[in-house]
């Protein structure tokens, strides 16, 4: 078994996906040729199934965040009570500041560990290609499967998995995902051990673009590796970085089923994060409203982290 | 070699890039050039350290599987003789039906998006129509929404449909539909269909062909490339949703293998060789599915992600 490294085709393509095709003369014919209602009609299941499990929820989202929601009771409009519980409330803000917290951690680290896999395993040879599908096992094994894995490799007794591992190099019994202390960067190591061959995979792909022409002229010129790194290849792969880390972060944020099976917010809360936060208020307290004014505002964060990248990206190309 | 006083502008070097095309191995660390004893076995240290960390967990789940693991604290990666025992104990927690429901769920659920990924694809790259750009943006918020997000409204509209009034609660059904459509997909047929050539379909249309005609005929079979990509994608995202089938699931016998891996746990009397003999069940289908479909997988995964 190889993995490939992506074909370079595959970059130049990375503007919008979409672009209109009203510009192209040809396909007017293609309009006459057919009724009005012919697109529609092969549209028509997708925007149904769009309509009911992605623009409906959306909406009443947002009503019930606005709502005190009692099922087959009605709902009553509390106005913006729910979001000033969620936003006084400690848990909340807690919540929030772990999930910062793990998403930036898990971002970083991905990131970095994934940019040095592919710069160490870029290249052709057989040997390459094997370890490279190894490494990337982790991000096609389901989610529930790792978390459970690791949950038996982080067991706390001195004969865990890791803490033996730990142990031979003289290092003491580690709580891991059980103490508080530790917990939060246990979670976070799961995650960038599931996240860096991802990253490392996108950035083979991106390094497959980068002018081969600039290598052999740095190396003609005298450079170092480093240098070559440096001021070669790292600013050949801006646009893979910036991709990356809206990719990255967005998944942070909506963080749930590593947490969920891991530590479910525990111990002492040190884990809870915005996501198993609202599963709980609104799925095991019934508090569906609240929960909801939780989405909302995490939907919002994603929202401007997006636009925020979006528009550092657009500033600096110009 | 000298030390250069100042790394050149890359601008300057443009012109020599042609020569570059002699040596299309070269990397940005340039590894591959060392051919000293000392650069290799770094190499080989490399390789195996990133063996050991991102395939020795798996491995250890594997030998667990078929080990006689009765400490519930161990996971070892030297086997102790193999057996099947942990196997037997799992399909006597009902690992099958659980393997099973997880089977049907990405069976119709992956025919469900493929079939809503092409219809919709073929709409959007062969016709042009009002509010065609609409329906893309449409599509594309979709893709920016979070699933997460809406788990809860999800949770009440699935017990009660909108209009048809269909309690989707507690049956599999309700693990499927919501997975029907994907903006993902959607945009991979889109734009894989706009590159057909348009020759092909007029002079079908000349010959008097219909919609469906030049759909089924044409440009579908001009697509497999595609429906691979989105077939692997659409059977990866299916096989590892774990939220959904909670929020959907009430009982036992509609849950997922992944979401029974909790439950298995949780039970004082099974042992962890068993929870990883689940485990490995519910991971096989993924890595093979992967190991087959390589070369769709990384170029969509590329493709796709960089598209953002």
């Amino acid at each position: 078994m190889s993995l490939d490294q992506a074909d370079p085709a595959a970059l130049p393509a990375a503007g919008p996906a979409t672009r209109p095709a009203g510009a192209d003369g040809s396909r007017k014919r293609g309009r006459r040729s057919g009724r009005w209602w012919t697109p529609w009609l092969f549209l028509a299941p997708a925007l149904l199934l769009f309509l009911y499990f992605k623009f409906i929820p959306m909406v009443s989202a947002l009503t019930m965040s606005f709502q005190d929601v009692q099922p087959y009771l009605g709902n009553k409009w509390v106005g913006t009570e729910n979001y000033a519980t969620v936003l006084q409330s400690l848990g909340f803000r807690e919540a929030a500041w772990h999930t910062v917290v793990l998403a930036a951690g898990q971002t970083a680290g991905s990131m970095a560990l994934g940019l040095a896999l592919a710069l160490l395993m870029e290249g052709q040879s057989r040997r390459l290609g094997f370890v490279r599908s190894a490494a990337f096992l982790p991000v096609v094994v389901p989610i529930a499967v790792v978390a459970e894995l690791w949950r038996i490799m982080y067991h706390p007794t001195e004969d865990g998995m890791l803490n033996s591992i730990l142990g031979l190099v003289g290092f003491g019994p580690s709580g891991f995902i059980n103490d508080p202390d530790s917990s939060m960067a246990s979670i976070m190591v799961t995650g960038i051990w599931r996240g860096a061959p991802y990253d490392m995979m996108i950035f083979l792909a991106g390094l497959t673009g980068v002018d081969r022409g600039l290598y052999e002229a740095a190396k003609v010129d005298g450079a170092s590796r480093w240098q070559r790194v440096r001021y070669v290849t790292v600013p050949g792969l801006r646009s893979v970085f910036s991709i990356l880390f809206i990719l990255a972060a967005i998944r942070g944020l909506r963080v749930f089923t590593e947490v969920f099976l891991l530590t479910n917010g525990g111990p002492n809360g040190s884990t809870e994060v915005v996501m198993t936060l609202i599963y709980k208020l609104g799925l095991e307290q019934n508090r569906l409203g609240v929960g909801a004014a939780g989405a909302v505002l995490l939907f919002v964060a994603t929202l401007i982290l997006t636009v925020v990248v979006q528009l550092l990206r657009r500033r600096e190309s110009k | 070699m000298t030390v250069p006083t100042k790394t050149t502008p890359a601008r300057s070097v443009r012109s020599r890039s042609v020569r570059s095309t002699t040596a299309p191995t070269e990397t940005a660390l340039g590894l591959s050039e060392s051919r000293s004893a000392g650069g290799r076995i770094l190499k080989a240290v490399v390789h195996l350290l990133v063996l050991i960390v991102f395939a020795g967990p798996l491995l250890a789940l594997l030998v667990s599987a078929f080990g006689h693991v009765k400490d519930p604290t161990q996971l070892s990666v030297v086997p102790s003789g193999i057996t099947l025992d942990n196997f037997g104990i799992a399909f006597d927690q009902g690992v099958l039906t659980y393997l099973l429901n997880s089977f049907f769920v990405v069976g119709f659920g992956l025919l469900l998006q493929v079939a809503v990924s092409v219809l919709a694809g073929y709409a959007l790259a062969r016709k042009v129509f009002r509010g065609m750009t609409l329906v893309l943006v449409a599509i594309l918020a979709t893709l920016m929404l979070p699933e997460e997000i809406l788990a809860l409204p999800l949770s009440l509209i699935l017990s009660d449909l909108p209009v048809l009034h269909f309690n989707l609660i507690g049956t599999l059904a309700g693990m499927i539909v919501p997975l029907g459509a994907w903006g993902f997909s959607i945009l991979v047929m889109t734009e894989f269909m706009r590159d057909v050539p348009r020759e092909l379909e007029e002079a079908a249309r000349i010959d008097g062909a219909g919609d469906l005609r030049i759909f089924f005929q044409i440009i579908l079979p001009m697509c497999k490339p595609a429906l691979g990509v989105i077939g692997v994608f659409g059977f990866t995202m299916i096989w590892d949703q774990y939220l959904l089938p909670l929020l959907v699931s009430v009982d036992a016998s509609s849950y997922t293998l992944p979401l029974a891996l909790r439950t298995l746990r949780i039970d004082p009397d099974v042992t962890p060789g068993v929870v990883m003999a689940a485990a490995l069940l519910a991971l096989l289908p993924s890595v093979i599915v992967f190991l087959l479909f390589q070369r769709s997988f990384v170029s969509g995964l590329s493709s796709g992600a960089l598209k953002g």
